[in-house]
């Protein structure tokens, strides 16, 4: 089923008296997730994606805005009638109750031509089980299980009555590297096996990148970008995305446009065909410097990583406003590692301009 | 490995030093005075040993009435109480707006004397000269028959024990269980409603089970402290309770010690013994029912 989000606004009233005032947690939000996609909401802390989230499930009433699943208006439905499955971010289990009691509880609150036998629950809920493998711990009690158990028993506890819609709010972020990289895996193949619409909120771009057909970049509140992962990579709309996806984080520059040349310090480093003359923010991926001896831009060596694959070359200009450069190459070319300097050529299409004043992106032609 | 050992006990020293003095030789002292027959503090003399002042205690029609006494007023008050408390905090809890003022309002009696509301108690219940007291009039507003509630029958006398051992323990427990109610993960009801779990079974099978620790915590003292009733029954019916019907256990180790002539300290040492029996065989029920019922 898909999900339509209209205008969904969400304002808080401000607390502090003096700046008076509301404080926008979400903002004129409108998407549509396409039916059976796992969409995955990225941002910093406190852009609204929980709010957002809450939202769709029903828990928190937004103060604008309409949400849509397929074609019924549900925006004034409680949660209980909405038939969404929500993982939380602790998870959110019955701590007194065993595994399996935690699995049945949804279904046991089933009334009328829904309420099913005992038989029926218990198979349903080793169905649930089974999917997320964890039979073996049916026993136990939420303290007795590892953070990605017992975030297998809530994904579990969420499906087991079939949601039309399952929402997961960070449900990695308690989780140790590895396991996450695991349990990040398994709930794509859940939501693979079972079809349902799932959204998926996270502050870590790269588990977005990995798990999500979509991808929604959010912002105090507003929806910078919707694409798919790899397009939000290479083709973001402002700044704000470019700065936020991608590790090691993309390079910023100062930089000038000057009769469709690209200056980064003094130095014409790219051609810019259709860009104004102006001050610009020069955003240079770490996969985009070329080491070039007739390159144009010319930056001094700090060090250089050598890391299996790759070589990181860490290097500094003082036209760089983010810190030290960070530039990765293939290491099968051969760098001198004591070299005091260092020139290279861009790569055009890793190679963003932003206007100095909105931080939108300035496209140009090669 | 043998030094941090002593380490241990040297840290314990004060406690144990102070738990020994105040507590474990009272205790024994008790014990034996409660197996001297006719001991008198001021010759620290005894005729005799043995089971005698058991028996005589038992016998005692004043010790008897103190034992139905206390334990009438255990059986009615703890239940009770508890429940209201728990009502209150409920409501309490569902009222976010004057939450504050109200708790504030409940907690009030906690920080009374127990004498001033007493007092209060006295004006409510007791007839005088001028007046049959607040609570007669209603009783006569609505077509009854006035009841002297102070020294009248003893029905009347212990309603108005119940009724003001309530109100005494009311507000502690209120405190622990609004508490224990906000503590209660919020996560927990939010998933319970996208569960679409109804009112009735959200309070059964997720806020009860939650805080049942404090319910337990709060019924087992509550059987203690009123096992030790005493002070609120002086409040209510004045020093001589056994006159008034109404003494408790700790009532009479009280005047057996001081009663005139130097006391009886074998009867009270006994009434106390068996006191301590009793409270330690419904604790440790008390224990045993939370252990198997207290999920986690
Ligand atoms: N009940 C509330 N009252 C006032 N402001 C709120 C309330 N809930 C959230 N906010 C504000 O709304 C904004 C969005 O909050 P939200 O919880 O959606 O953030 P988030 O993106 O989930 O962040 P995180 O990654 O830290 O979980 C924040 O600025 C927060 O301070
Ligand atoms: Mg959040």
């Amino acid at each position: 089923m898909k999900v339509v989000l209209e205008h969904l606004t969400k304002r808080y009233p401000n607390r502090n008296k003096k700046e008076g005032g509301e404080v926008v947690a979400v903002g004129d939000f409108t998407f549509e997730i396409p039916d059976g996609k796992l969409v995955g909401l990225l941002g910093p802390s406190g852009c609204g994606k929980s709010t957002t989230l809450n939202m769709i499930s029903g828990l928190t009433e937004p103060t604008e805005g309409k949400i849509f699943f397929g074609d019924d208006d549900v925006t004034k439905l409680p949660p209980e009638n909405r038939g969404v499955g929500l993982v939380f971010q602790n998870y959110a289990l019955y701590p007194h109750l065993t595994v399996m009691k935690n699995i049945l509880f949804p279904l046991q609150n089933l009334k009328g031509p829904d309420k099913l036998t005992k038989e029926e629950m218990n198979a349903r809920a080793l169905e649930a089980a089974r999917l997320v493998q964890i039979e073996a711990l049916l026993d136990r009690k939420p303290s007795e299980m590892s953070g990605g158990q017992q975030q297998r028993v809530a994904i579990a506890r969420a499906l087991v009555k079939m949601p039309r819609v399952l929402l997961l709010d960070e449900p990695l972020s308690n989780l140790d590297a590895r396991l996450r990289l695991q349990t990040r895996e398994e709930i794509r193949r859940i939501q693979r096996e079972t079809g349902i619409t799932t959204v998926f909120v996270t502050h870590d771009q790269e588990e977005a990148m990995s798990i999500s057909d979509v991808i929604v970049v959010m912002k105090e509140g507003y929806v910078q970008q919707i694409d798919e992962p790899q397009n939000v990579y290479d083709d973001p709309v402002n700044l704000f995305v470019a700065k936020f996806l991608g590790t090691p984080a993309i390079n910023v520059f100062e930089g000038h446009v000057a009769a469709e040349q690209l200056y980064i310090g003094g130095e014409p480093v790219l051609r810019v065909t259709g860009v104004p003359d102006q001050d610009v923010y020069v955003g240079i991926r770490p996969e985009g410097f070329v080491p070039d001896e007739k390159g144009n831009f010319g930056c001094g060596v700090s060090r250089v990583e050598v890391m299996g694959r790759d070589t990181s070359i860490i290097a500094e200009n003082s036209a760089c406003i983010s810190g030290q450069i960070r530039a990765i190459i293939s290491s099968v070319r051969k760098i001198d590692k004591n070299a005091a300097s260092v020139r290279f050529s861009l790569l055009p299409e890793k190679v963003h301009l932003f206007s100095k004043e909105t931080e939108e992106r300035i496209r140009f032609r090669e | 490995m043998g030094k941090s050992k002593y380490k241990g006990w040297l840290y314990l020293l004060p406690a144990i030093v102070f738990l020994a003095v105040f507590m474990v030789y009272p205790l024994v002292d008790v014990l034996v005075y409660s197996a001297e027959e006719g001991y008198s503090f001021a010759s620290q003399t005894y005729t005799g040993t043995g089971l005698f002042n058991y028996s005589y205690v038992l016998h005692d029609p004043y010790f008897l009435q103190a034992v139905k006494n206390t334990f009438l007023i255990v059986i009615i008050t703890v239940p009770l109480s508890t429940g209201f408390a728990l009502l209150i905090s409920l409501a309490l809890t569902s009222i976010p707006k004057l939450k504050n003022l109200f708790q504030t309002i409940y907690f009030l009696p906690y920080v009374t004397n127990t004498l001033a509301v007493g007092l209060v108690f006295m004006i409510l219940f007791k007839p005088t000269f001028y007046t049959d007291g607040m609570v007669n009039l209603l009783i006569k507003f609505f077509g009854g028959q006035a009841v002297d509630f102070i020294e009248g029958p003893y029905w009347a006398k212990m309603f108005v024990m119940c009724f003001y051992t309530i109100w005494v323990v009311l507000p502690f427990k209120i405190l622990i269980l609004t508490s224990a109610l906000a503590s209660v993960d919020q996560n927990l009801y939010n998933a319970a409603k996208i569960d679409g779990t109804s009112k009735s079974r959200t309070f059964f099978r997720i806020t009860l089970p939650m805080i049942s620790p404090m319910l337990f915590y709060l019924i087992i003292t509550g059987f203690i402290g009123a096992f030790k009733a005493y002070s609120d029954e002086v409040a209510l019916f004045g020093t001589n309770l056994n006159v008034a019907g109404m003494n408790t256990i700790v009532g009479y180790v009280y005047d057996m010690l001081y009663s005139s002539g130097g006391g009886y300290p074998s009867y009270a040492s006994a009434a106390a013994i068996m006191l301590f029996v009793i409270v330690l065989t419904i604790t440790c029920i008390n224990l045993m029912v939370s252990r198997r019922s207290v999920h986690y």
